[in-house]
């Protein structure tokens, strides 16, 4: 029997170490499966030196700025690895980003962000772990970041 | 401390030298704000009041500050009048008024509109309550009645009374009076708590703070008695807000317990809350309060102006 619960990947993205149970979070904000045909390989309460998580393997997928932000946003204790040709060629952590723009909506519905207005919504970290992050126009602070992650 | 040209949108945009600072501009205002001297600092300057939503008190206030002060206001009370019944957004009718006017004033009942607005505007924006969010010359207004009636703000037993975790201009006031060393107790019920965060902001400045559902106890070495209203759609049903506010009723029984020099306070309108015949005790200080928010404002908008009284 094959000990390897998820098999490497040739050409992808491997989120690891996101806490365990926000796997699906992860899925969620980046729109998977609606925007990929490749393999995504899910782990959930992986065993791991530094107690359980969860893990994350996107095929022929690299994930741009913004997905990288929102991972940092629900997940921030994650590492992104990106592989081409099997080599994991970049190894790196999230940081949430300090402001957070047209990323988010903003869950109160009677916040003038939702209204019909030319602007993008906007807001502010206020704790780095875990992310809270405060709406620059109704100053609430929002309770489920990945809900509200367009 | 530079006053010129700011924005007004949030009373935590000011420092607490800032704030005392309006606050002693505005005392040098009452006589001119009674009729009893004149000034015509103002006489250059438009001011633009933008009411998106009714807020009678608070525009006529906005509007004899600037009248007091020699300068000319327009502006809308009403939105069913304006172009944003027609649709048009809140940017395009802030840089209208932009182009029109020295200041804007805004009331609107979206949260975070004012501060939108200041995004849109090269002349400074006046936040006169955004929705649920904030209400800054209210809080001003709020800290001068209490400044000028008990000398100091400092020290005093402060009593916020009603609904305590919906309304965000409660939140301010409170941040507000810790700020300034106040000793807090916040009487609602439970259902209406004062916020977690907002108590632990509170205690941050190292004040005391009281948090209980009885208000007879509360009231009994309260310095200033700040009532403010509890709506009835808060409630799932009419039994439980009649029981609230039957409850938390400011009348001549509960007074009894009272000190002698205890202020009353509302932000007014009062439906329900306070009885009337509790206006004729030499508690009842809300319509003082109400005259205060003239001297206030015409402090800030002659300090954003930068026009000085001689
Ligand atoms: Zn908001």
């Amino acid at each position: 029997m094959k000990k390897l619960k998820i098999t490497p990947i040739k050409n992808g993205t491997v989120i690891d170490h996101i806490s365990p149970g926000l796997a699906l979070k992860v899925l969620r904000v980046l729109k998977i499966p609606e925007t990929t045909t490749s393999v995504v390989s899910v782990a959930i309460n992986v065993n791991s030196r530094m107690g359980k998580k969860d893990i994350v393997k996107v095929e022929n997928r690299e994930l741009d700025t913004k997905e990288v932000d929102k991972i940092a946003l629900i997940a921030p204790k994650a590492t992104i690895n990106i592989i081409r040709n099997y080599e994991v060629i970049e190894k790196r952590t999230v940081h949430p980003p300090r402001e957070i723009i047209g990323i988010v909506t903003c869950s109160n519905p009677t916040c003038i962000s939702n209204a019909r207005e030319p602007v993008q919504s906007r807001f502010l970290l206020v704790q780095d772990d875990p992310p809270r992050i405060r709406c620059y126009y109704c100053e609430r602070d929002i309770e489920d970041i990945a809900e509200g992650i367009k | 401390m530079e006053f010129q040209h700011r924005d007004v949108i949030s009373i935590k945009d000011f420092s607490k030298a800032e704030i005392t600072s309006i606050l002693s501009y505005a005392q040098k205002m009452v006589p001119y704000a009674k009729g009893k001297k004149n000034t015509i600092i103002l006489s250059d300057k438009i001011l633009s009041t933008l009411f998106f939503e009714p807020s009678t008190r608070t525009r006529l206030s906005f509007e004899s500050a600037m009248h007091r002060l020699g300068g000319q206001v327009i502006g809308f009370a009403d939105p069913s009048a304006t172009s944003q019944k027609k649709g048009e957004c809140l940017a395009d009718t802030i840089r209208m008024a932009d182009a029109y006017s020295d200041a804007i004033v805004v009331r609107h009942p979206q949260e975070g509109a004012a501060r939108l607005a200041a995004e849109f505007s090269e002349a400074p924006v006046l936040n006169a309550g955004d929705g649920a969010g904030q209400h800054p010359t209210q809080c001003l207004l709020d800290l001068f009645t209490i400044k000028t009636e008990k000398n100091k703000i400092e020290g005093n037993h402060v009593v916020l009374v009603g609904d305590l975790k919906y309304g965000r201009t409660v939140h301010s006031l409170a941040y507000a009076l810790a700020l300034f060393g106040a000793e807090l107790t916040f009487v609602s019920p439970e259902s209406l708590r004062m916020p977690k965060e907002v108590i632990q902001e509170c205690k941050e400045f190292g004040v005391n703070l009281n948090n209980t559902s009885n208000l007879e106890r509360a009231i009994k070495d309260a310095d200033v008695l700040y009532v403010t209203r509890i709506q009835r759609e808060r409630f799932p049903d009419a039994e439980e807000y009649n029981r609230v506010v039957g409850t938390y009723k400011i009348d001549l029984e509960l007074l009894k317990h009272a000190k002698e020099n205890l202020i009353i306070m509302h932000p007014l309108p009062r439906i329900v809350e306070i009885d009337s015949s509790v206006d004729l005790t030499p508690h009842a200080l809300y319509f003082k309060q109400a005259f205060n928010g003239v001297p206030v404002r015409m402090a800030l908008l002659s300090l954003i102006f930068g026009g000085t009284l001689i």
